[in-house]
């Protein structure tokens, strides 16, 4: 124990009546777990975000899910497979022996209601299951689901499905995931049946959750038997709390505490990449800007784009706003995700005077001002590196009034197409490139392209994005990625900064290894 | 008297309409609920549907109808976040925020009362000039800052106090209590001290002034004059002379203690309605917003009541003002 | 009342008796302040700190707000110590964007007291004039007026910034955004502290106006216009400054509040309390400077201001003397 001398006065009082707060950690086996924000619900199927998935992954499983590289792995599946003589459907073979924290088996009947359920209006994962047509039990341990048409990486999109008891959630009305409009709370909004290798003990929804460990799960017994998760939003009192010994494990971990973290006796911090690239993009297609300072679109003309990109340095950003905790990047995609090449990876480095020059060429020898949208609650440092950038561009002439704000308002802005020049940070959970084109390139419409806030349409790309969607030759497909690829760089659709660092502090005993989705699982944690 | 009360509790519905209007009207201004409701896979069909479930395309008129006739009923619908009842969320949270208030403002009173006679009666002491500096610097530094020095100092360096939460609490009834457990009560100290220090150097200024110019007053004077003893004319004829605006500020700064809660639950991650209402900001949970915004209204408007009726049984001159005031 | 310098006393020679500066010097008031080093001291800070924000562009060594001269690399340099990548050495280090933060704190306590003091003129005028409307006219008017203060301090400050802020979203060409955020501050902080002095104004009228002197001053028929004026409002100055004087400083602090709400000035043209929110987050990473002497000049300037009021109150109220 490292805790100090205290005064004579202190001391008595401590006897009395301050004595328990900062207990050396506890039990090995129980962890007490932190982070920003808590899991928005119990229910499976209601709410696809970060926190909430990572909850679940304790408490139900999925088909499928990925080792901590990236790479598919089995969960409750066993075997996937495209059907043979039918390009549509895939087969999935279940695990067997597997029973929910209530005692009943989890068997085909259970996944053909789950992927239904997934399926209803109010669930937060029908985009990942829009191809659905129909899933149907083959036997006790056979699914097959069938899909509109030829999808060779469908089984990517089922990392987070969570397998429902089918029987649970008939008895408790919980068929449909719950509706806002409908004023009852939903039973499965704070109970739990799944078959994961925890089970909720209790919930007090932004205070305390508490987990144990379910022994009739079907795999190894972990080290860490009981889970206390407390949401902790400010950066200082959760890195407090862990400093003063009352959390075990610290998720979202600010950049600039983890150099005294890893030099604070008893913790230690685990570094990762993340599978997210926090990107520039602005208005490629509208006749004349809504902030600027000129009467036309100067992001309309490629020197101006490639001024930006030469006014931006990526290393300062990362050195400095960073402190080193990113991985610059000259494209809009993380290393994981299929697609990905060294090539693509490398930027210019920055060059002021070249970016004048092109400026001056564009016809922009004075500059031009406009503002720049930003969120200042959604990614690492975010306002920051907006700020950043934005003495960068006033070095090369362009003013960028610095608008920051909640993500609540910052993301209408890019879904409505209303910002001139904005920052966006976007993950690849399927990691493959055709979710970047299917949200981000592709021509905004009705299905595709709801986060493509730059207008950008070309519609050789829109061809080609819809083509690797039913593509079955791999190589093939992966050509057209590539292609696809050359066009974005190209065109200079995106200012690519960096791929986004995680960082996990905890307690010297314990070893959480860093999961690129953000998806920290207590079940594999070593603990000494 | 009680005509008086009649018309304030009318007055108070009123005030209450009028709270939830406005509300409404900047509720847009927020931000976008779907935005932060749907995954980021969702489609432009899929917000709008969700829009249209939740009634945000009908016009605002519309939509506070709709609230005020739940509301009236005891129903404020289903917290976009969370996705519980808000009556309920606001119900759980409240023991919380009440507790925090109740003990900061204990603190505030009874130390700004004390510190502020003594200060009064020993003006030019040395320990009086100390106190009124000191007194000071806890207000000059914004809450949170005090918040995070507080944990630095008593979390992270000593290790006394928890940086974070309630502690153990016992359930008595639905009341979740953080009074009855050690921890419980450790938890307590260092927020309530962060929400307690402005309203004590205030109350305390304020004591201070009040006396040193009741002392002066011609019937102290008098009483003085008569023999009285110094603590029968301190404490019998000044304090009581000095309670009318003392009760007022008081009064007004238990609203703003949970109002200014918002500040300290979040910094130290307090599980009351303050800490509630700001994460629905950040997530636009418009039924948890509407809620508080007209729980707060509610808190207010009783304050204002009873610190009316206070005046009228403090200040006998006010009755005669009342009666004729025709208000 | 509020043109209480030293230097307006000093050129006050005996050469000119009956000048007004000379009955001023001899005044209740002057002599109090030559007694009180506790005041001088307060004044002297205040007036240091205002004259150094006021002259922020022609004293401070950088630009901070000028984010064409910053340069992100000269980030987090400590005091007196030379930047580990361009070699730069500042005072007072640098915060998390390179700017150096002496002149951060120059240019933010302009920012800080600029919407302090007109924060503070607003609620007061706003306050005390509705405040006296409301006690000493009475009937409806009072009720109108108390049940608006009641509805409006149902607010949180916050929730009024948002409002303000939302509402000038609709207004204000985006061009003009950012230059008009600190009159939006102004306008939120100066809304949300209105009430308390109308409350407190109002119930010392009530008081007042029971008086056998105000009563006569109606028979004899002087208008209720110069009634209040004359002798109401004197008499309720005393709890006015108290709350002013503190008001002033919590304008200052507010401001930093909702800065950590993220409500107010844009992050490229921080004020002393956006400097502190900014410094709060290298608290535990060693980065100790960023949030240190920006917390100083701001606790100096609060401290000050508090002092000065502390004594103005004591000196101005006719009771005391």
């Amino acid at each position: 124990m490292k805790r100090p001398a205290l005064g004579l006065a202190a001391a008595l009082i401590a006897g009395g009546f301050l004595a328990t707060a900062a207990s050396p950690a506890a039990m090995a086996e129980t962890l007490r777990w932190a982070r920003s924000g808590d899991a928005l619900t119990m229910d499976p199927h209601s709410q696809n975000e970060g926190p909430t998935n990572t909850m679940h992954h304790h408490i139900y499983e999925t088909l499928v899910t990925r080792d901590n590289d990236g790479v598919l792995i089995p969960r409750l599946a066993t075997e996937w497979s495209i059907k043979e003589g039918d390009p549509t459907t895939w087969v999935f073979e279940l695990r067997q022996g597997i029973k929910f924290h209530d005692g009943a088996d989890f068997t085909a009947e259970d996944v053909v209601f789950s992927i239904n359920r997934v399926l209803e209006d109010t669930s937060d994962f029908k985009g990942l299951h829009a191809a659905v047509e129909g899933v149907t039990a083959v036997d006790d341990d056979t699914v097959e689901i069938k899909l509109s048409g030829p999808s060779p990486l469908y089984p990517n999109n089922l990392t987070n499905t969570f397998m429902m008891d089918k029987g649970w959630a008939e008895a408790n009305n919980v068929t449909k995931p719950q509706d806002f409009a409908n004023n009852e709370e939903s039973f499965a909004v704070r109970n739990a049946n799944g078959t994961g290798p925890y089970r909720l003990d209790s919930r007090d929804p932004g205070v305390k959750t508490e987990m144990s460990y379910f022994d009739g799960h079907w795999d190894d017994k972990p080290d860490v038997t009981k889970i206390i998760y407390t949401p902790i939003k400010e950066n200082a009192t959760r890195v407090a709390a862990l400093l003063s010994g009352e959390v075990d494990f610290v998720q979202d971990v600010p950049v600039q505490d983890i150099e005294r973290l890893s030099g604070t006796d008893g913790i230690k911090v685990t570094r990762g990449p993340e599978n997210r690239t926090i990107f520039f993009a602005y208005d490629m297609a509208s006749e004349k800007l809504r902030s600027a300072s000129v009467d036309d679109n100067p992001f309309t003309k490629p020197e101006v784009r490639e001024a930006l990109a030469l006014a931006l340095d990526r290393e300062a950003i990362q050195k400095v706003v960073m402190r080193g905790e990113s991985i610059p990047t000259g494209v809009q995609m993380p290393p994981f995700v299929n697609g990905w090449t060294e090539e693509l990876d490398k930027y210019e480095a920055p060059n002021t005077d070249r970016a004048k020059e092109l400026l001056a060429a564009a016809g922009y020898p004075d500059g031009f001002s406009v503002d720049l949208n930003c969120p200042n609650d959604r990614y690492i440092n975010d306002e920051a590196i907006c700020q950043a950038f934005v003495g960068m561009l006033a070095r090369v002439g362009v003013t960028a009034n610095l608008v920051s704000q909640s993500k609540t308002l910052h993301f209408p802005l890019i879904q409505n197409r209303e910002t001139d020049f904005y920052l966006l940070g976007w993950g690849v959970p399927p990691f493959d490139s055709s979710y970047i084109f299917n949200f981000l390139v592709h021509t905004k419409g009705d299905a595709l392209g709801g986060w493509n806030g730059s207008g950008y349409s070309n519609a050789d790309l829109d061809t080609k994005i819809k083509a690797i969607e039913i593509e079955v030759d791999l190589e093939k497909r992966n050509a057209i990625i590539a292609e696809i690829w050359d066009q974005i760089q190209e065109d200079r659709i995106f200012l690519a900064v960096h791929n986004q660092v995680l960082a996990y502090a905890m307690k010297d005993n314990i070893s959480i290894a860093v999961d690129p989705e953000n998806q920290a699982e207590m079940y594999f944690t070593k603990v000494e | 008297m009680l005509t008086f009360i009649v018309q304030r509790l009318f007055q108070a519905v009123l005030v209450m309409l009028v709270v939830a209007l406005v509300a409404f009207s900047l509720f847009r201004f927020v931000g976008d609920p779907v935005a932060t409701m749907l995954g980021q896979e969702a489609t432009v069909a899929d917000r709008e549907a969700l829009r249209d479930r939740l009634g945000l395309n009908d016009p605002i008129a519309a939509q506070f109808g709709r609230f005020v006739v739940n509301a009236a009923q005891g129903e404020f619908g289903i917290s976009y976040r969370l996705q519980q009842p808000v009556l309920e969320l606001i119900l759980e949270r409240l023991p919380a925020t009440l507790e925090l208030a109740f003990v900061s403002g204990v603190l505030a009173f009874v130390f700004g009362v004390v510190l502020g006679i003594y200060t009064a009666l020993r003006r030019d002491g040395v320990l009086s000039n100390i106190i009124m500096t000191t007194s000071l610097i806890g207000v000059s530094l914004p809450t949170f800052l005090i918040g995070v020095l507080l944990i630095w100092v008593f979390a992270v360096e000593l290790q006394w106090l928890p940086s974070f939460g309630r502690g153990e609490v016992v359930d008595i009834g639905g009341w979740k209590t953080g009074f009855l457990t050690v921890n419980g009560l450790q938890s307590l100290i260092l927020p309530a001290i962060t929400l307690g220090l402005y309203q004590m150097t205030l109350i305390m200024r304020l004591v201070r002034a009040e006396m040193l110019e009741v002392l002066r007053t011609d019937y102290i004077k008098f009483a003085r004059a008569r023999g009285l003893t110094d603590r029968a004319i301190n404490f019998g004829h000044a304090l009581k002379n000095t309670l009318v605006p003392v009760i007022t500020i008081t009064g007004l700064q238990l609203g703003s203690i949970i109002a200014f809660a918002i500040i300290t639950e979040t910094v130290f991650q307090w599980p009351g309605v303050g800490f509630l209402f700001i994460n629905s900001i950040q997530f636009v949970d418009v039924p948890v917003m509407a809620a508080y915004l007209i729980f707060i209204a509610l808190v207010f408007v009783t304050i204002n009541l009873i610190v009316d009726i206070l005046y009228f049984v403090v200040d006998p001159r006010l009755r005669v003002e009342r009666s004729t005031g025709g208000g | 009342m509020t043109d209480i310098t030293p230097e307006q006393t000093q050129p006050a020679k005996p050469a000119r008796p009956r000048g007004r500066l000379t009955r001023w010097w001899d005044s209740d008031v002057a002599w109090s302040f030559r007694h009180s080093p506790v005041a001088i001291v307060a004044t002297f800070v205040v007036a240091v700190m205002s004259l150094a924000a006021l002259l922020a562009p022609w004293i401070a060594p950088y630009h901070p707000f000028d984010p064409a001269t910053l340069n992100l690399l000269d980030g987090f340099t400590p005091p007196m110590q030379e930047n580990q990548f361009t070699g730069n050495v500042f005072w007072l280090g640098t915060d998390d964007q390179g700017r150096d933060i002496f002149s951060a704190i120059l240019y933010g306590s302009r920012i800080s007291l600029f919407v302090g003091i007109s924060a503070v003129l607003f609620a007061m005028t706003l306050g005390v004039t509705l405040g006296l409307i409301a006690g000493y006219v009475g009937g409806w008017i009072d009720t109108l007026i108390m049940r608006v203060a009641d509805v409006q301090l149902s607010f949180p400050s916050i929730l009024i910034a948002l409002l303000v802020f939302g509402i000038a979203r609709g207004f204000i060409p985006p061009a003009y955004r950012a230059d008009m955020a600190i009159w939006v501050l102004i306008v939120s902080i100066g809304l949300s502290d209105w009430v308390q002095y109308a409350r407190t104004v109002r119930g010392a009228t009530l008081v007042e106006r029971s008086k056998d002197y105000v009563q006569a001053a109606r028979l004899i028929g002087v208008p209720s216009g110069l009634i209040m004026l004359r002798h109401v409002l004197p008499n309720v100055l005393g709890p006015v400054l108290v709350i002013a004087t503190i008001g002033l400083a919590l304008a200052i602090i507010t401001e930093a509040t909702l800065s950590f709400l993220g409500v107010g000035v844009p992050p490229t043209q921080p004020s002393l309390g956006t400097l502190i929110r900014i410094g709060q987050g290298f608290l535990f990473s060693g980065e100790w400077w960023i949030i240190l002497f920006p917390s100083i000049a701001l606790l100096a300037l609060a401290l000050a201001v508090n002092l000065l009021g502390d004594w103005m109150r004591d000196a101005l109220n006719p009771k005391l003397r």
